[in-house]
């Protein structure tokens, strides 16, 4: 190529033996960036929803708590959170699970990290998502379902949720789009996640515009699924009247 | 459309690529033309290259490259030459330097053949052996006392391929955290979420000297790799490389390496706080090193 890229060293045994090459690198680390993500993704969806429905009922403490979440973790830089976690949090365990956490695999202490991280960060933005979803639709219709005779529960479960959560889908797909690339950050605690291999890859081979590429490739094969998948999501969920729909 | 992204992305690499091509004019000529020399530092490479109370670079590795300094100004007949400091991990001193970011970077980088490939090196000023930092009490005698635990190195240096390899080649079952800078490595140690820290030497007693409690901490094993420290320049660049090579050398030979050398390992290190003491006398090798300065890559150590 005119550049000079030559992507050939790819396909060679890595320099520490491993029974791996620099491409198998590459796909541990693009298994890992999907582990994190998904991982942090489940629990960003299940706390955000928790949280999202608790802003919106009509009690002080509660409300009040979930708003208190989101100005905590959303205020506070990602980088800064893991580093939390991954050094200051272990400080407040008792010595005993201390010790148990210090003797696992460094790097499976890393993902954990990285999940729980990632997760309770987007868990915020997710929160404040599934919030403006609910109070996007009409008031009348949560009067309407207590008026029917189902209890609050009932008529978040029945009424509200059901559309709010179709409502919220496009913002909803950024923000999983953002876990993936926010993923990256891990790699300052240590785990060998994409960035982490590319920054590997350009420490042994020298090669870094070609390891850059290829991450970047990488990130973006893993964004572009995730934009098709929700967008069928989307398709399938579609209410008339609303957003997106006909 | 994505296919239309890449290839955009790639004429962006493209360009930068280009870019870094256009510099390589020659070193001397480029600083002469700014009238800057432009040195790469570490920000945690006791007690080579790292900051002091006052937020300066200081070090023996940045005693070399002022020694050099002084010489291009010398040379270019420049006494107002500026100096300009940029702070350099492992993982970007290589781009940096090529991309034309920083001309010179002294700190503590071994010289081996798979980087004279990206880069020059100058005559060697310093020669290490890789070794272990671990507690007095954690009954690591030597590397193969590591089976099964947790070890810390520093990403992109020797140790860490050396370690990964060991751990390959001997099925020890190492879990091998490679950390980003020796600061944090250390810190893994002494909060014990690694039971030794493989490194080269020098920089471990560097390391030791920074805690609170150095004397429960011992560097222990058999060398596994001598590796000589130089500083580095852009490949081909011959006159600039002659000029390094002889400032290093006067600078060996005429006693002021020695002396420079009992200001940072043997005594109590002023420039920082808790003066931290190296305790680190002068190997066999570096004094076969200021007896006859030289840019080899390949040390044998005294002791093999």
């Amino acid at each position: 190529m005119a550049l000079g890229l030559d992507f050939s060293f790819f396909f060679q045994p890595v320099a520490t033996g491993e029974n791996t090459t620099y491409f198998g690198w590459v796909l541990s680390g693009l298994k890992l960036t999907l582990e994190v993500g998904l991982g942090g993704w489940i629990i960003a969806l299940i706390v955000g929803s928790v949280l999202g429905v608790m802003r919106t009922i009509p009690n002080k403490w509660i409300s009040g708590f979930a708003a208190a979440y989101v100005e905590l973790f959303r205020n506070i830089p990602l980088l800064v959170q893991l580093f939390f976690w991954y050094y200051v949090a272990p400080d407040f365990l008792p010595e005993s699970i201390r010790q148990w956490l210090f003797s696992l695999n460094p790097s499976n202490v890393s993902l954990l990290t990285g999940v729980i991280g990632l997760g309770l960060f987007t868990a915020a933005r997710v929160c404040e998502q599934v919030r403006s979803g609910i109070n996007s639709l009409p008031k009348g219709q949560k009067n309407a379902g207590l008026a029917m005779g189902l209890t609050l529960p009932q008529t978040y479960r029945f009424v509200l949720l059901p559309v709010a959560f179709r409502v919220v889908i496009p913002p909803i797909t950024s923000e999983f789009v953002n876990i993936f690339k926010n993923s990256a950050v891990i790699s300052t605690v240590n785990l060998l996640e994409l960035t982490g291999q590319g920054k590997q890859l350009i420490d042994y081979t020298a090669h870094s515009y070609e390891s850059f590429i290829v991450v970047t490739i990488a990130y973006m094969i893993i964004n572009v699924a995730v934009l098709v998948l929700m967008r069928f999501i989307e398709a399938k969920t579609r209410l008339p009247g609303y957003i997106g729909g006909k | 459309m994505t296919l239309s992204k890449i290839a955009l992305a790639m004429c962006c690499v493209g360009l930068m690529a280009g870019a870094a091509q256009a510099q390589e004019a020659g070193t001397l000529k480029k600083i002469k033309d700014t009238g800057v020399i432009a040195l790469g530092n570490r920000e945690s490479s006791v007690p080579f290259s790292f900051y002091d109370n006052q937020h300066n670079v200081v070090g023996y590795a940045n005693d070399v490259a002022q020694a050099i300094v002084a010489e291009v100004k010398k040379e270019l007949k420049m006494p107002n030459l500026k100096v300009t400091q940029t702070p350099i991990t492992s993982q970007n001193r290589i781009p940096l330097l090529t991309n034309g970011t920083i001309d010179l970077e002294c700190g503590s980088t071994t010289n081996n053949a798979e980087r004279q490939k990206q880069a020059a090196f100058s005559n060697t000023f310093f020669v290490i052996g890789t070794r272990l930092l671990t507690k007095n009490d954690s009954g690591v005698k030597d590397f193969a006392d590591l089976k099964g635990k947790n070890v810390v190195t520093t990403a992109g240096t020797t140790s860490e391929r050396l370690l990964r390899k060991m751990n390959q080649d001997e099925k020890m079952g190492m879990n091998i955290i490679s950390a980003k800078d020796h600061g944090e490595a250390a810190n893994m140690l002494h909060i014990g979420r690694a039971v030794a820290f493989m490194m080269d030497d020098a920089l471990l007693a560097g390391e030791r000297a920074k805690f609170k409690d150095p004397k429960d901490y011992s560097i222990v094993g058999k060398p596994q790799s001598y590796e000589a420290y130089g500083c580095m320049l852009r490949k081909d660049d011959p006159a600039f490389k002659k000029l390094v090579d002889k400032a290093v050398a006067d600078y060996q030979k005429s006693g002021q390496a020695q002396k420079d050398y009992a200001k940072w390992f043997q005594q109590p290190i002023k420039a920082i706080s808790g003066e931290p003491n190296m305790d680190f006398p002068p190997s066999a090798e570096m004094a076969a090193l200021w007896k006859a300065p030289n840019d080899n890559a390949d040390v044998q150590g005294a002791a093999k």
